[in-house]
């Protein structure tokens, strides 16, 4: 649609009257010159100085300076001292993607398809949490799982947890933490395809003696595809990025690697390392995405 | 049949309630916590019934200084990346240019990355660079951030845009300015709007990015972050709270508005036009 939107007024339309043609030549470069300097010098700059950063001789400090050494053995090293938080990182933002898909699927579902006139409404209470600090909402799960508060006290009833059991400063709180922080990004995606889903595909699939089931996974489901891709995408990589709810509701035992990188920078001051994570984090991102997006993309086909 | 499917309707609704549910939970813990005494700093459980915290909510004055900061951050960084974002928008929708590809990748790859990453990267080039980090620094880091944003919110208005509404008023003589001024501007706006409150609660937001490029300014995440060690303020949900009531305001305001405006504008073109258009 927006192909066609920008096409020169030349072939059919009379031109408008206008400046001469340099001008207009020149303008669309005009427009897009400050925003693309900011972007190149404070986005495509510093990830070339984190890169060179993570190749710093690990032996200087931030007082004496660094020397560029080409210290490729950085990552090797960074990787055998923390490779239990990085495929912590992994683990835990992955079963948090499958809780996230089996609550957020349904409501994005039931938004698109079984609202009604409540279709807004119900929208505006999935990205309500964002109206608020992220942290604060973060630290209210602090007074939820509370050891001494109601939800704890009613699993400890029911002996779902031992008489000392905790559910904050665990696994299970962090990955709660992560679901629920990042499950908006993944509906509303869901949301804007299951949108453009016509009801009577269904129908047409249960005329022809398909089970609900089997209607989902042949209809409703292929159609999803590009929400669903897109939605896993915004969930997976700020959840697997996030150091937040692991220092806020775990213990060091559940530290992600940005929990490390965070530390790395700004209280050992260990920038090397520190960027050669960082730099890891995001290759290791980069490949999921794109070995997903083939996988994805063909099954799609099919 | 229809019993089976009156129930599978039921039943997607029941989850999605749940789910619902799930997700305005905490909300209503930082509104309860807001009338909350704490037993002491460093407890987060109820403990008893108190309007203090909001009679007074600057009662621990640093936090209230990183409020102001925060909003002293955001309002500059939306004024910068509103600017920026839109001007690019309309190179993008409205002319053809080369390296139109190499300029989208350039919009959209901030937003698939890690803020971790770009978080670090920005520290690792003020430090190489010798920039003292704090204010500015985070002003930067803002911009960058909610630039890709705000291009992406105001193309979608302005793709959506019907360009014959400009071709008329330049057939009855508009120049091209009074026809940016008079038409296309107010079209806009609206995209445009909501750019710049979408950047303006990313920005007051923002934790990650922030953390690593504020030297010693606080602002009120970096405050919240803090705090969290040495014990929460209650205040602290107050502040979240009246975040959320206002920004639910916003939201039904401007739905209330967005709804006349989109009859409005749906009425015109198919009046003019006769038909509606197919959808493209």
């Amino acid at each position: 649609m927006s192909a066609l939107a920008h096409v020169p007024a030349s072939a059919g339309q009379p031109a408008p009257p206008g400046p001469p043609r340099g001008r207009n030549r020149l303008l669309p470069y005009l427009l897009l010159l400050p925003g693309a300097a900011w972007l190149l010098v404070f986005f495509v700059l510093p990830l070339l100085q984190l890169a060179a950063a993570s190749l710093y001789d690990p032996s200087g400090s931030l007082a004496t300076g660094y020397a560029m050494t080409g210290e490729v053995g950085n990552y090797w090293d960074a990787l055998s001292a923390y490779w239990p938080q990085f495929a912590r990182s992994f683990v835990y933002s992955a079963i948090a993607l499958v809780l996230a898909l089996l609550m957020g699927y349904p409501l994005a579902y039931a938004i698109a398809q079984k609202a009604g006139r409540w279709k807004n409404l119900l929208l505006v209470a999935v990205v309500a949490p964002m109206f608020t600090s992220f942290l604060v909402r973060t630290l209210a799960w602090k007074t939820i799982l509370s050891d001494n508060g109601a939800l704890v006290g009613l699993l400890r009833d029911v002996h779902l947890l031992g008489a000392d059991g905790r559910l904050l400063a665990t696994p299970f709180a962090v990955v709660l933490g992560l679901t629920y922080n990042f499950l908006p990004f993944l509906v509303l995606p869901l949301y804007a395809s299951l949108e453009r889903l016509d009801p009577r595909l269904l129908e047409a699939a249960s005329d022809l003696y398909a089970s609900p089931l089997r209607a989902f996974r042949r209809v409703t489901l292929p159609l999803s595809m590009p929400g669903l891709i897109a939605g896993t995408l915004l969930f997976f990589i700020p959840a697997t990025g996030d150091y937040i709810n692991a220092e806020l509701l775990g213990t060091p035992n559940e530290y992600m690697i940005g929990n490390v990188i965070d530390s790395a920078f700004l209280v050992r001051l260990d920038y090397p390392q520190g960027a050669a994570l960082s730099f890891l984090l995001m290759a290791a991102i980069l490949a999921i995405v794109f070995v997903y997006l083939r996988k994805a993309g063909t099954e799609e086909v099919l | 049949m229809k019993l089976r499917r009156w129930l599978a309707d039921r039943w997607v609704m029941g989850v999605a309630l749940l789910v619902l549910g799930y997700l305005s939970l905490p909300i209503l813990v930082v509104a309860g916590l807001s009338f909350n005494r704490p037993s002491s700093r460093l407890s987060y459980d109820f403990n008893e019934f108190t309007l203090d915290n909001w009679a007074q909510p600057c009662a621990t004055s640093d936090m209230c200084d990183a409020v102001v900061r925060s909003m002293e951050i955001g309002l500059i960084a939306t004024v910068v990346s509103t600017i920026l974002g839109t001007l690019m928008a309309f190179a993008l929708v409205r002319h053809g240019f080369r390296g139109r590809s190499g300029i989208n990748g350039l919009i959209f790859l901030p937003m698939a990355t890690p803020e971790l990453v770009m978080g670090t990267s920005l520290l690792a080039l003020f430090v190489a660079a010798g920039v003292p980090q704090g204010f500015w620094t985070i002003v930067i880091a803002h911009v960058m951030f909610c630039v890709s944003f705000v291009v992406v919110t105001v193309k979608a208005r302005l793709a959506g845009m019907d360009r014959r509404l400009e071709e008329a008023a330049m057939d009855l003589y508009a120049s091209e300015w009074q026809t940016f001024r008079r038409i296309t501007l107010p079209l806009v706006l609206p995209g445009i709007v909501a750019a710049a409150l979408l950047a303006f609660s990313l920005s007051f937001d923002d934790f990650i990015i922030t953390n690593f490029n504020a030297g010693t300014t606080v602002t009120f995440p970096m405050y919240v972050w803090g705090a969290a060690q040495r014990g929460i303020p209650p205040q602290v949900n107050v502040i979240g709270t009246a975040m959320f009531a206002i920004a639910l305001l916003l939201v039904g305001a401007s739905s209330l508005r967005g709804r006349r405006a989109r009859r409005a504008a749906l009425a015109a073109p198919v009046a003019a036009v006769g038909a509606p258009k197919s959808a493209s």
